[in-house]
């Protein structure tokens, strides 16, 4: 525990993405485009959870996301929480929640779909939260985790 | 209605399938008018059904409009690598109202999001066919004088059936009660299932085929396709049992007619078809009309 409080700490201003599945870090990492930024950041993982397993956890300085935005790694990441940073010390805390669409992230399951066929942004809405379950807007497909691949 | 796509049964509401319904049955009555003169209508059929193609090009024509189009892909630019976007882009600058078939799933609502003029779509793969739908619900309208409270009776390949599908998602405003007639292997959907008991609607599943006839008012008869099943050997053992034969038709309803969204193959015996209850036939030329009402809704010339 005491370690935990001190890795939280260890940014100044910012925020850390925590319970991430360990086998999720580089999804979550891709759906933030976190490779895109340039501030410090430090990721761990196969971290032991109780909870989870293994986890893995992602503390970025100078970054503070829009809900929107960080709700798209909840078909990943379902657990996950934030902490959001201000001088050293934890201000707020958000638990990630399954947006009501979900735009350009998941790829459709139906290979005869067209977002698999030509150059078209994937869109869906999602039918059932606690399971995950991907109806896409065009062929009308339904896709669920297990067969979630992130663009 | 006016200058909206129809891409998916569901992009409709009960009153306009009743309004689809009313203007259909007056072109029944007078099926030339010359409302549609100065309007282009394009039939892009990325892949080949000539029946459905020749029902939407009467349609138009009995009204007065032009087509243009293409019949199959050989003979557009699409054989050079031209996309699906830039094929709608070019021809939605050609015409008032675009009527798209493509083997591609989605492809109709992508056309929709991205053409400056309405979108028909005349069947995406395996996804959606929405006029047969409606052409469906105007023949069981008219030979059944309503659409509420029907026994429908549907046979067949209820797993893949796209037309299936649809009719059960339209038809569920109108409180049936569904029979679904398959084999195992080609069972109604869990979805359509949840669908159903969530609106409390009633159904029943049956594998044998006599076992609802005597108490529907229509049955909807479709293909049961080999190549849907894994194990030829089980194809073999169902193919004949889901074949309808006229003797089967005598303790049915008298108002009862039979529906088939054609082309048959053999599930329905040829001794039906001269049986006054035989209506696939006729449910063929309701498609004409049909189109004619949503072509003229979308257009907004009705």
């Amino acid at each position: 525990m005491k370690d935990k409080t001190l890795s939280v700490s260890a940014i100044k201003e910012g925020t850390v993405i925590d319970h991430i599945p360990a086998n999720q870090l580089f999804d979550v990492i891709s759906i933030l485009k976190l490779d895109k930024i340039n501030t410090q950041m430090t990721f761990g993982t196969n971290m032991l959870s109780k909870k989870l397993g293994r986890k893995a956890i992602i503390k970025i300085e100078g970054k503070f996301f829009e809900v929107d935005e960080i709700n798209r790694i909840a078909l990943v990441a379902p657990q996950a929480k934030l902490n959001i940073i201000h001088d050293y010390a934890v201000t707020e805390k958000w638990v990630v929640e399954v947006p009501e669409e979900i735009i350009g992230i998941a790829k459709c399951v139906n290979p005869k779909c067209i977002t698999n066929n030509e150059a078209v942004v994937t869109k869906f809405t999602v039918i059932d939260k606690e399971k995950v379950a991907l109806k896409c807007r065009y062929c009308e497909k339904v896709t669920d985790r297990q067969h979630l691949v992130v663009i | 209605m006016k200058n909206k796509s129809l891409v998916s049964i569901t992009d409709y509401s009960k009153e306009d399938y009743l309004e689809i319904i009313r203007v259909a049955s007056e072109f029944e009555k007078n099926p030339i008018q010359d409302i549609l003169r100065g309007y282009v209508v394009a039939t892009l059929f990325f892949e080949p059904s000539t029946r459905t193609r020749l029902s939407f090009e009467s349609a138009v024509n009995k009204l007065g409009g032009r087509v243009i189009g293409f019949t199959d892909v050989v003979t557009s630019s699409v054989q050079k690598g031209e996309s699906l976007k830039d094929s709608i882009l070019t021809v939605a600058n050609y015409s008032d109202l675009i009527v798209m078939r493509h083997p591609i799933e989605g492809s109709a609502r992508f056309a929709s999001e991205i053409s400056k003029v309405p979108i028909v779509n005349a069947g995406d793969g395996a996804n959606q066919h929405p006029t047969q739908c409606l052409l469906d619900l105007y023949s069981i309208y008219k030979t059944q004088g309503t659409l509420e409270n029907l026994n429908i009776a549907m046979v067949g390949d209820l797993k893949y059936g796209r037309t299936v599908h649809s009719l059960i998602m339209a038809l569920s405003e109108f409180s049936p009660t569904f029979n679904f007639i398959s084999p195992d292997e080609l069972r109604i959907p869990l979805e359509y299932k949840v669908f159903l008991d969530n609106k409390g609607l009633k159904y029943y599943e049956h594998t044998e085929l006599e076992d609802a006839l005597h108490y529907s008012d229509i049955i909807y008869m479709t293909r049961v396709q080999k190549e849907r099943f894994s194990d030829p050997i089980e194809y073999e053992k169902v193919k004949n049992a889901y074949v309808l034969k006229n003797s089967m038709l005598q303790n049915t309803k008298d108002n009862m007619k039979i529906l088939h969204p054609l082309p048959r193959v053999n599930e329905i015996s040829t001794d039906v078809d001269t049986n006054p209850k035989a209506y696939y036939f006729h449910q063929a030329l309701n498609g004409v009309f049909t189109r004619q009402a949503i072509i003229s809704k979308i257009l907004g010339v009705k």
